[in-house]
């Protein structure tokens, strides 16, 4: 689960370690700078504490709720909020407000791991299609044509159907297989900008190897679209997520998931609108979060909108 | 030019039959038995299994199968359901409502989220400007079938201002709700995206000359600078298509409009795996004839850029 803090991480000073050549002895860096601007910035804090929270949530739900999201009684069905069950029951009798605490897991486990994996087969995929160029980048620029012409939802929709078990690491599959092309040609446009520069000629007249070129001066140089976009995704892909469970091909009962609880409420919305209120809410701030923090990065990595 | 589009339409040729065939390969090429895929856990009797193999051709090698698969496709032939009944019907008798809440959703992004964002742009980082970016962002993380819920009661039930469902036959005041829910999200991309585009062409050369020549306010803004904003909004367009694809399945759901999205939705409750491949399919094909479309006038429509 280290890979949660992939959103606060990024924004230390750290990559300072690996400086490109030309700025050794500058006092900041581009991520330094960064951090500077954002520390100041309201959407960066707001987001970020909204994350930190869900992120918390999600590895210890038991700091927020004593009560067994599992643990039901049918004499307590659909109650509306009250102090007892603050977010009131579902149809089941379970105490909503544990359910809905619970789901949080759920949704940022598979919004992280999905982007993790899709943004790791993207910026290897795009480095290398950009920075090689020729006919490795003609066969994986129209291999992205190929998976770009399919929606991420219909994809969801046809593989999941067909895929019968819709466990967590089956929805977390197709995501990933379908979640990439979008970051690779944003990997591969940027690092075609980079390789163009000087200190990369520089490095190659020093007799420098491709792997070198490529990990010291292409990625730490061309990747911050990419943590931006993946940022981003992150926040979409819990949306994706909740939405084909909606729609009844993602997670299944007894998975606890914000989209299934939605699901499995909606005949009953209009008559009891806070079985879709409180998930809802909660899927709504978690995206929205993520969307802020994108947002935030974007226009501090970007020295040309400053 | 003509070597560009002659480009195009080969790329597209590609990509019809590789998505086509990634389609094809991963239900029915995935471990385990492809009957299962198409028609689910329920025990079915051995003559549907008989037909289910006859019709797909699935004693035959996965090439072979495909084959089988796009020719029927091209033909307009996408199989059948449980019930008999042609795939191409269904189609046939869902998309012009798909079509009409599509074409009633874009038509409300494209006014509301560009005169949104022209406007943004123009009163770059004052309130106006705020509050679009803002609640751009707000709209955007709200999962549509959350939207879409909250509309219907909160507009539908509660203030009792529009119908809560299309109705029978889906009147056009019907599908108002709907396509407003089913157009939000792509209405805050359009107004981000047109706001940008705004800002960014407000500090270009030619405004600046046109400033210095003495035109109207009105006239550099809407001539010179709103003109070329629109390029980007355009290409956008083709890419939003999908979301509005995968929008319309929530919301013909939700607003229980008998269209394509509430069929592939029946088809995925009732595990009929043809009907949810055929119909996906015919999306992923118009999806890619759009895209294809709005690339070539993408380059009819922006000189400055050459393809060669």
């Amino acid at each position: 689960m280290t890979d949660l803090s992939i959103p606060t991480e990024v924004v230390t000073p750290e990559p300072l370690t690996v400086p490109p050549p030309g700025k050794q002895g500058k006092p900041s860096s581009l991520w330094s700078d960064a951090w500077h601007e954002l520390r100041r910035k309201p959407s960066f804090i707001i987001s970020a504490a909204i994350i930190l929270l869900m992120v918390v949530m999600a590895i210890f739900p038991q700091l927020f709720t004593s009560v067994n999201p599992r643990e039901c009684s049918l004499i307590n069905s659909i109650q509306p909020p009250s102090s007892e069950h603050w977010f009131g029951t579902d149809l089941q009798g379970c105490d909503y407000y544990a359910r809905t605490i619970y789901g949080a897991r759920t949704s940022v486990s598979i919004g992280v791991v999905v982007t993790f994996f899709a943004t790791l087969v993207a910026v290897t995929l795009g480095s290398l299609s950009g920075y090689k160029g020729g006919y490795l980048d003609t066969v994986i620029s129209r291999i992205t044509d190929i998976w770009f012409a399919i929606p991420l939802i219909l994809a969801g929709i046809v593989f999941l159907n067909a895929l019968g078990s819709k466990g967590f690491w089956n929805v977390c599959a197709v995501l990933i297989v379908f979640g990439w092309p979008t970051m690779l040609r944003l990997m591969r446009s940027s690092v075609l900008s980079v390789r163009e520069l000087d200190y990369i000629d520089a490095a190659r007249a020093l007799g420098a190897s491709d792997w070198r070129i490529i990990t010291r001066h292409v990625l730490p140089n061309g990747i911050t679209p990419v943590i931006v976009y993946a940022t981003i995704t992150v926040g979409v892909i819990i949306a994706v997520e909740a939405t084909l469970s909606f729609l009844n091909v993602g997670l299944q009962l007894p998975a606890i998931s914000w989209g299934l609880m939605i699901s499995v409420a909606q005949n009953r919305i209009l008559a009891s609108p806070h079985l879709l209120f409180f998930p809802g809410i909660f899927l709504s701030v978690t995206v929205f979060a993520f969307i802020l923090m994108g947002d935030a990065l974007r226009d501090a990595l970007d020295p040309k909108l400053r | 030019m003509t070597s560009y589009i002659i480009r195009r339409v080969g790329q597209f040729v590609l990509v019809f039959f590789a998505a086509t065939f990634l389609i094809f390969a991963m239900v029915f090429a995935i471990p385990g038995d492809p009957i299962r895929a198409l028609a689910g856990e329920k025990p079915m009797p051995e003559s549907l299994r008989q037909s289910l193999i006859q019709q797909y051709h699935l004693d035959e090698p996965l090439l072979a199968q495909y084959w089988h698969y796009v020719t029927g496709l091209i033909q307009g032939d996408l199989g059948e359901s449980f019930n008999q009944r042609p795939v191409a019907d269904i189609i046939k008798e869902a998309f012009p409502k798909t079509l009409r809440l599509a074409t009633y959703a874009f038509i409300i992004e494209m006014v509301i989220g560009v005169t949104a964002g022209v406007y943004a742009g123009i009163r770059k980082d004052k309130f106006l400007d705020s509050l679009v970016k803002v609640s751009t962002v707000a709209v955007i993380s709200v999962p549509i079938f959350v939207l879409g819920f909250v509309a219907q009661l909160v507009i539908g039930v509660r203030l009792g201002w529009l119908p809560v469902t299309a109705g029978n036959p889906p009147s056009l005041y019907g599908y108002l709700l709907p396509a407003l829910v089913l157009a939000s999200v792509s209405l805050a991309y359009v107004a981000r995206l047109t706001r940008s585009s705004v800002v960014e062409n407000l500090r270009a050369d030619y405004v600046r000359t046109a400033k210095a020549k003495g035109l109207s306010q009105r006239r550099v803004i809407g001539v010179h600078t709103f003109r070329n904003s629109l390029i980007p909004v355009i290409t956008f367009l083709a890419i939003d298509l999908g979301a509005l694809m995968s929008g319309a399945i929530v919301t013909e759901r939700i607003f229980n409009i008998p269209g394509l999205g509430r069929a592939v939705y029946e088809a995925t409750i009732s595990q009929e795996g043809a009907v949810v491949v055929g119909i996906v399919t015919v999306l992923v094909v118009i999806y890619a004839v759009a895209n294809l479309v709005v690339d070539i006038l993408y380059a009819v429509l922006d000189p400055r850029i050459r393809y060669d």
